[in-house]
């Protein structure tokens, strides 16, 4: 058996790995909705006991100042108000969701992640060093790729921030991406045409799919925010709202700030991929800029993104509507890769298919 | 206010008071700043934004004449009623059509609006002192007390923290007010990264250099085309060039004459790999370049290393095969004899040219030619290349008589042959066979009009070896852009600016000292961000243990207990407390 195959081997079983974890995401979510429900109902009978107020559950995490600041900064300026001192045994701000802490199944869907990550790495360098080259020339190699690189980010982030509620959403996503680039993008392994052997190769697409990583966690990020906001619109009306698991996630103030800061990260990831892909194309095709359809969508997704800064920056436009600027943007994000690069002509013909 | 009254770190509007009240009418003078204050509004920089990104997308889906020419030709053949309208929309240049420029235009309009008066303002801002401590601390993010420990003055305090703001690159100024209690109160007023505005503000310049060095710089250069069979040379004149096409303001007097000679091309085909086998892996143009009165030298153009000389950029964009053809009359006079570059249809390097003889035979003479470099015969009975290299070449011709066209001034491509006007001397349609030539060989013209030979560019090759029998060509593309430094240049500062706009917190923190009735001093610390700033809490809650440390460390040993301190921080505000927990 060669690398090639091994490669295949370790990535089918990413594969069901993340489908394992995937189920055990949302068994947590279910399990979520059933504590609120449960929190829900004692809230009614001990109407002196507010269940739903103790602290420490938005971050969850001991280990970041950070996490902890965004959410404080917000609360500090919004709750505390003139009074002097806020008073004691007060019911923390609404920033915070219900308590709720690691559910068993969560902590599995963590795991199972890692360990679905670790087997796809190992398909990517094995993919890698059988082909002696990057392993990310052609769509089904960006395919693999990319989609560590969104879950590597995944996890990273979950050292600092418990981001731990979006793993149904990341497993899902990188589980629909892994099955869609293995069934239609599959291809041998082919040494580097002349147009792709250059540094640039390394460093423009490793850089653009690390910004891909990071816009997707926005993306999430972004979405949960809008369901939360409604949640919250509909709650603050005093209706009982459904999708019940929203009360154990952060408020949608605090997803926006995170959603924020993942994405001027990724912004600036993709800014460069913007200038690197430039200088490349000058070395390669004679020009720095052609309006090449794929450079047409990296501008148009740049602009996108850049809009949605200056939205957050807007009043009037900072919440949901620069909420939905960051979904719209992952969107011609993914439509970049997998509609322009295989049905769109142009120079950027890599797709190997 | 520097910034554009809808940002969201303005002051919101005041409400007009009086609403029955008419106001007077604004004038023209009025209006202009009305409008004005509309462009550079935040607002209207992202309706723009977004409307540009909207704009975009049509020269996704439609050819543009810049980047794919043939597309548009295509385009208009498969959708004739189709294609005038959409030009009519500009929609085969929308990169340079008059809508596409009024969004970018008015874009660069607004932010040139905007960035103005903020660099005034923020010019203004480096200069300025922080501003007066707020009288209540405790409004403010990160509001932390802790108790000095007992010995240390007000005046002292402060200054230590004045001493430590300072050293960690704030700016400071000293405040020394008066209770309403008639306490005195010292407090010092700290403000760090302006950077983050001075990188905010480079980073919208350098957006407006990159456009202007863009848009206007771009007009200095030139790009032009060259076809070279191996053993031609090329001398950077602007007749040389095959297609030429210079910006705005060139001067084509200052082309340096300097020689450019194609020695030899060498092309790699994957052979072990039979899942890539013919893909090309490797294409090499040795050069040999002479400058006016120097020695010549030798260089190497591949397709991801241009050579740099004289000015010029030279790029290897294409190659191919240039089949060298001699075409003798009866009398076995030479009438004709010249390395053709065919073009390339597929990736096997089928390829396509036309021989035109015009002189010295009975008849002008015009021939089609396929050449398969590795020739193979489906099952049809058609030919073609199952191999890019050099293995079982082939030249198939059709010949044609008649009159070319060449008399009569019109300009003609030399790859293409007009064959309506002219006598299919051989072909399927008259029943006479092409000509098929490999290497060496020479053949009959039909009608007794003479030969056509395919030479063999390496006769002395061992039976069978094909290896470097027909000359290839390489297509180079030259270009000069004299400010594509500039752009890079524009384009790292851009990269520089956003980086410091978006990660440099900017922020205000106070550090004030209150006398009690006991004569002990109570800190109050807090902070204000300006602009995002996730980390402002922790760096004030950070400032106050530092302080405190400093203040211990200074305060006299035997009047501090170990112990004096930690009751300070029993007093902190809940939030803080919270934050500890998180």
């Amino acid at each position: 058996m060669n690398l090639i195959e091994l490669s295949i081997i370790s990535l089918t079983s990413a594969m069901v790995v993340y489908a394992l974890a995937f189920i055990a995401f949302a068994m947590d979510l279910a399990r979520r909705s059933a504590a609120v429900g449960a929190a829900q109902q004692g809230q009614v009978s001990e109407a002196e006991q507010p269940v739903a107020v103790a602290a420490g559950s938005v971050a969850g995490s001991s280990t970041s100042v950070n996490s902890a600041s965004v959410n404080s900064a917000s609360a500090g300026s919004a709750s505390v108000g003139p009074g002097p001192l806020p008073r004691a045994g007060k019911p923390k701000a609404a920033d915070t969701g219900l308590a709720y802490g690691r559910s068993p199944s969560l902590r599995v869907g963590v795991a199972l992640t890692v360990l679905a990550w670790v087997l796809h790495l190992a398909a990517v360098l094995m993919r890698g060093i059988a082909a002696e080259r990057v392993p990310w020339a052609n769509m089904y190699e960006f395919s693999m790729t990319g989609t560590l690189l969104i879950v590597g980010v995944f996890l990273l982030v979950l050292t600092r921030v418990d981001l731990r509620f979006l793993g149904t959403f990341i497993t899902g996503l990188v589980l629909v991406l892994l099955l869609l680039a293995s069934m239609n993008f599959y291809v041998e392994v082919a040494p580097l045409p002349p147009a792709l052997q250059s540094v640039w190769l390394v460093i423009h697409v490793f850089v653009a799919s690390l910004a891909t990583g990071l816009f997707a966690l926005g993306f999430a990020l972004s979405v949960v925010q809008l369901m939360q906001f409604r949640r919250e619109s509909i709650a603050a009306g005093g209706k009982p709202a459904r999708l019940r698991f929203l009360a154990t996630l952060p408020s949608s103030q605090k997803l926006e700030n995170l959603a924020y800061r993942v994405t001027i990260i990724g912004f600036i990831l993709w800014t460069f991929t913007l200038m690197a892909g430039s200088i490349w194309a000058e070395k390669a095709w004679g020009r720095y800029w052609g309006w090449d359809t794929k450079e047409v969508w990296t501008f148009i997704i740049w602009v996108i993104f850049a809009g949605y800064i200056h939205a957050r920056a807007t009043r009037g436009w900072r919440g949901s509507r620069s909420a939905w600027l960051a979904i719209i943007g992952f969107s011609a994000v993914l439509f970049n890769f997998g509609i322009v690069n295989v049905f769109f002509k142009g120079l950027h013909a890599y797709s190997g298919l | 206010m520097s910034r554009p009254s809808d940002h969201y770190d303005s002051r919101p509007p005041v409400s007009e008071a009086g609403d029955g009240v008419t106001q007077p009418k604004l004038g023209f003078i009025g209006w202009l700043r009305w409008f004005w204050r509309q462009l550079t509004s935040m607002r209207t920089a992202l309706f723009l934004l977004l409307l540009l990104a909207i704009a975009a997308v049509p020269g996704s889906l439609v050819p543009q004449r810049s980047s794919d020419p043939n597309g548009v030709t295509q385009y208009f053949a498969d959708n004739p009623d189709l294609a005038p309208v959409l030009d009519n929309f500009q929609a085969f240049d929308v990169y340079s059509s008059a809508w596409f420029s009024a969004i970018y235009l008015l874009l660069f309009v607004s932010l040139i609006g905007c960035v103005i008066p903020r660099t005034a303002h923020h010019l203004k801002a480096l200069r300025a002192a922080p501003p007066k401590t707020p009288a209540r601390l405790a409004r403010l993010a990160g509001f932390t007390t802790r108790q000095a420990p007992a010995g240390t003055d007000a005046a002292t305090a402060v200054d230590s923290a004045r001493r430590l703001l300072k050293s960690t690159g704030y700016r400071v100024a000293l405040f020394n007010s008066r209770s309403r209690a008639g306490r005195s109160e010292f407090s010092v007023s700290a403000e760090r990264g302006y950077l983050r505005e001075t990188g905010n503000l480079v980073f919208h310049s350098a957006l407006v250099g990159v456009l202007v060095t863009v848009g206007f710089g771009s007009g200095f250069g030139f790009s032009g085309q060259r076809v070279l069979v191996e053993g031609q040379t090329f001398v950077n004149t602007l007749g040389a060039y095959d297609s030429f096409n210079p910006g705005r303001f060139f001067d084509d007097g200052t082309l340096d004459p300097y020689k450019l000679s194609l020695d030899t091309f060498e092309a790699d085909y994957e052979m072990e790999n039979l899942d890539a086998y013919g893909q090309p892996i490797d294409f090499t143009a040795d050069v040999t370049i002479t400058h006016r009165g120097q020695e010549s030298e030798a260089g190497t153009v591949k397709v991801n290393e241009p050579l740099y000389t004289g000015g010029t950029d030279v790029y290897l964009l294409g190659n191919g095969y240039a089949p060298t053809i001699t075409v003798k009359d009866p009398d076995g006079n030479v009438v004709f004899t010249d390395s053709i570059p065919f073009l390339p249809q597929d990736a096997n390097l089928t390829s396509m040219g036309v021989v035109k003889v015009p002189d010295g035979l009975d008849e002008q003479l015009g021939m089609l030619g396929f050449f398969y470099p590795t020739q193979d015969v489906a099952a049809s009975g058609a030919y073609f290349s199952s191999f890019p290299d050099l293995v079982y070449p082939m030249l198939t011709l059709n010949v044609y008589a008649g009159d070319l066209g060449l008399d009569s001034g019109v300009p003609a491509s030399v790859y293409t042959l007009d064959v309506d006007e002219l006598t299919p001397l051989t072909g399927r349609d008259i029943g006479i066979d092409s000509i098929e030539l490999m290497p060496g060989e020479t053949q009959d013209l039909p009608n007794g009009l003479g030969s056509v030979t395919f030479e063999n560019a390496n006769p002395d090759a061992a039976d069978g070896d094909f290896t470097g029998s027909v000359p290839r060509f390489a297509s180079f593309d030259i270009h000069h852009d004299p400010t594509q430094g500039w752009v890079l240049l524009f384009a790292i500062l851009v990269l520089l600016g956003l980086l410091t706009s978006l990660f440099v917190p900017r922020r205000r923190v106070w550090v004030k000292a209150l006398e009690g009735d006991d004569g002990s001093i109570r800190l109050e610390y807090a902070g204000l961000a300006r602009g995002e700033d996730p980390t402002l809490e922790a760096a004030v809650s950070a400032l106050a243990d530092r302080h405190a440390a400093l203040l211990e460390a200074d305060a006299p040993p035997a009047d501090a207990p170990a112990d004096s301190l930690p009751g300070g921080s029993q007093q902190t505000d809940s939030q803080q407390t919270d934050t500890r927990q998180t």
